[in-house]
């Protein structure tokens, strides 16, 4: 039992990172939007989170700083896949080279540094629940940050004016503009705003979680939440399953590793990678069946008012 | 108000194939140096750098060439894939899983015969590469599974595995403790150009490339291949069968791929480590952008590259900068083509709006 709440505890942990990103994905490619950077733009936040936490001696400044730092980082990805129309998946791929890189460089001062984080706190009441207080709500305040994300993102995709009219921009941009909605402000904006949500992610990473920079520490993370939106059909609540399922199995493959299991690391690492590969393909099957999934119309279709269709 | 509109152009002249590539390269180029002086490193000395790494001795030249045989190959898989609109981003790992076959070639089917184990390590690479591309390509064919996500995780699913093997069953007990498997034995090494690292690999990409431009451009697969591309309902109406073709160019991608994982075992290192793999699979996705998809400038893009790469080498020998760095040009320069191609598409006015409710609807 014990072991059972420790794997799921630290399921929510390791799940936290790709989560952030997971979300922002969820937004950016609701508008219409494909941002294949994600493993780039959580770097860079990574970066500039580990950067301003050390600095400022303030974790919290160090997570904003990661959530402005991927938004801005993504005005490339949405000025090129927006304004100029351009393949949304070889753009992102540029991203990934050029947030890598670019955190590479800056980082390489501050390498081997170490940060004091955010200490985790039991929340009163919900944290003394048995088995599902440890699980839940004995962690980090990002972590509780999160549920509350998950929870906003919900009602505001399906259950706000701006919300219908952001999936609107995704579905549809030709009805959505005849509508009077801006469609390229609202992609411009969402696909920043998800650039910034992945930035967070990356920060947790260097800020709560690691506690210091490591070149490439995101290490797939970021793809790993591209593949995750599939999963929870551009559903946040799902997407945030699938990215503690994700944080299960990695949490699961470094007990398994800690208790001297025989079975080889390298191939208990492989795990996450195939399990993103078997989801995918089961998702797609039921798609292909008919069963209604969620995938916007518009998906990194670039829109351009003059065109017929 | 001001807005920006988009006209296409009607006429697309023959120069446009070139100047796109030559203007990304140089405004990639003069972006990385601005961000480069923003970052406090001094841009001029840093190409500097470059540049007299990679063109400063008959060794950086060398180099270069030596580094542009798996960029040519895995940018060949790449773009095959592309031209069918298929986003196979696993070059990497099918490359991984080629060299992984040639080590396993060379350690249970030796033949002491230099001839007999390099057509031997040459199907073994081809098939390990192929399958792992034909991988995705299946689910993609059969499921309509997405394979940019497909191909990128068996990335990571190739390189574990080989890091399994290389410190597990097959590390060299030689080795005392170093993750390596052992030595080649002679025979089954590529053919080296006297001194240098350049090997017979890159008969093979140079071939490729011009079989690649010949069968695409002329042959009546190749024509299949870009029907399907630029007009997959027309494909479907032809009587095209786009599930074969999708299978066909992933395992050939994977195959192509393969080989460049034979390359750099057979041909370079003689044995395998970690972290071989270098990112050449990435590096290819650039090339094959840069080339606009035609395999027949390939060898010329991935020079550049290769030149990049051995610059970016210097770069860390010299100025103490990670290795990594260098990527940021290759990503600004994937930017500025992408942003090329659409300004050679597109006539680009501003406009100026005024708020009259007949100007609006229009």
């Amino acid at each position: 039992m014990d072991f059972l709440v420790a794997i799921l505890a630290s399921a929510i942990r390791s799940g936290t990172p790709v989560l952030y990103a997971t979300l922002g994905e969820v937004v950016s490619e609701r508008a219409g939007v494909m941002n294949l950077g994600l493993e780039g733009v959580m770097l860079v936040g990574a970066y500039t989170g580990f950067a301003v936490t050390r600095s400022t001696g303030d974790p919290w400044l160090g997570i904003m700083a990661s959530f402005f730092a991927g938004a801005a980082i993504t005005l490339i990805h949405a000025f090129l896949c927006i304004t100029l129309m351009c393949n949304q998946v070889v753009s992102g791929l540029a991203m990934v080279l050029t947030g890598y890189g670019l955190s590479a460089l800056l980082g390489r001062g501050v390498i081997g540094e170490t940060i004091a984080g955010m200490a985790p706190f039991k929340m009163p009441l919900l944290g003394d629940i048995p088995f599902i207080g440890p699980i839940f709500f004995q962690h980090n305040a990002m972590v509780y940050v999160s549920y509350l994300l998950i929870a906003a993102l919900c009602w505001f995709l399906f259950r706000t004016r701006a919300g219908l009219n952001l999936r609107a921009v995704g579905e549809n941009p030709r009805a959505a503009d005849a509508m009077g909605i801006p469609v390229t402000y609202i992609r411009y904006f969402y696909c920043m705003f998800g650039g910034g949500l992945a930035g967070i992610g990356g920060g947790y990473l260097s800020v709560v979680y690691a506690q210091m920079w490591i070149e490439g520490m995101t290490a797939g993370r970021g793809w790993i939440a591209v593949a995750l939106v599939i999963f929870g059909l551009w559903n946040p609540a799902r997407a945030a399953l699938g990215a503690y399922l994700f944080g299960g199995v990695e949490a699961l493959q470094l007990r398994m590793q800690a208790m001297g299991s025989s079975i080889s690391a390298s191939l208990l690492l492989t795990l996450p990678y195939l399990m993103t590969i078997i989801v995918l393909t089961i998702v797609s099957i039921r798609a292909g069946k008919g069963i209604l999934l969620g995938a916007p119309a518009a998906l990194s279709v670039p829109f351009r008012r003059e065109d017929r269709d | 108000m001001i807005r920006l509109k988009f006209e296409p152009r009607l006429d697309n002249p023959a120069w446009v194939n070139v100047l796109i590539p030559v203007t990304a390269v140089v405004f990639g180029l003069f972006a990385g140096g601005l961000l480069f002086s923003i970052l406090g490193v001094n841009p001029f000395e840093a190409y500097w750098a470059v540049l007299n790494g990679a063109f400063g001795s008959i060794y950086g030249l060398s180099e270069i060439v030596t580094k542009s045989i798996p960029i040519m190959l895995t940018a060949l898989a790449g773009l095959i894939c592309y031209k069918m609109l298929i986003w196979n981003i696993g070059a990497e790992g099918q490359l991984c899983m080629g060299a992984i076959a040639t080590v396993a070639a060379v350690r249970f089917f030796f033949v002491d015969n230099w001839a007999v184990m390099f057509v031997i390590m040459f199907i073994a690479a081809a098939i390990a590469g192929g399958i792992w591309g034909g991988i995705a390509g299946f689910l993609k064919a059969k499921w309509n599974v997405n394979e940019t996500i497909t191909t990128l995780m068996l990335n990571y699913v190739a390189i574990n595995i080989s890091e399994y093997f290389i410190y597990g069953p097959w590390k060299d007990p030689m080795s005392w403790g170093f993750p390596f498997t052992a030595n080649f034995p002679d025979a089954a090494r590529l053919w080296v150009w006297g001194s240098t690292r350049i090997h017979a690999g890159i008969f093979i990409a140079l071939a490729l490339a011009v079989i690649l431009q010949v069968v695409l451009k002329w042959s009546k697969w190749g024509y299949e291949i870009r029907v399907i591309g630029e007009n997959p309902r027309a494909a479907r109406y032809g009587g095209m069968n786009i599930a074969k073709n999708i299978i066909l160019v992933t395992f050939i991608g994977g195959a192509i791929a393969g080989l460049a994982g034979m390359g750099e075992i057979a041909g370079l290192h003689g044995r395998m480590s970690r972290g071989f793999t270098m990112g050449y699979g990435y590096t290819g996705i650039t090339v094959a952008w840069l080339s606009r998809l035609s395999p027949i400038y390939v060898p010329l893009v991935s020079f550049l590259l290769g030149v990049l790469l051995v610059g970016g080498d210097t770069l860390q020998v010299v100025m103490g900068l990670p290795m990594a760095s260098i990527q940021i040009l290759q990503g600004l320069i994937l930017f500025s083509v992408l942003a090329a191609e659409t300004l050679s598409r597109f006539r680009i006015k501003i406009v100026r709006v005024s708020a009259g409710p007949a100007e609006e609807a229009k």
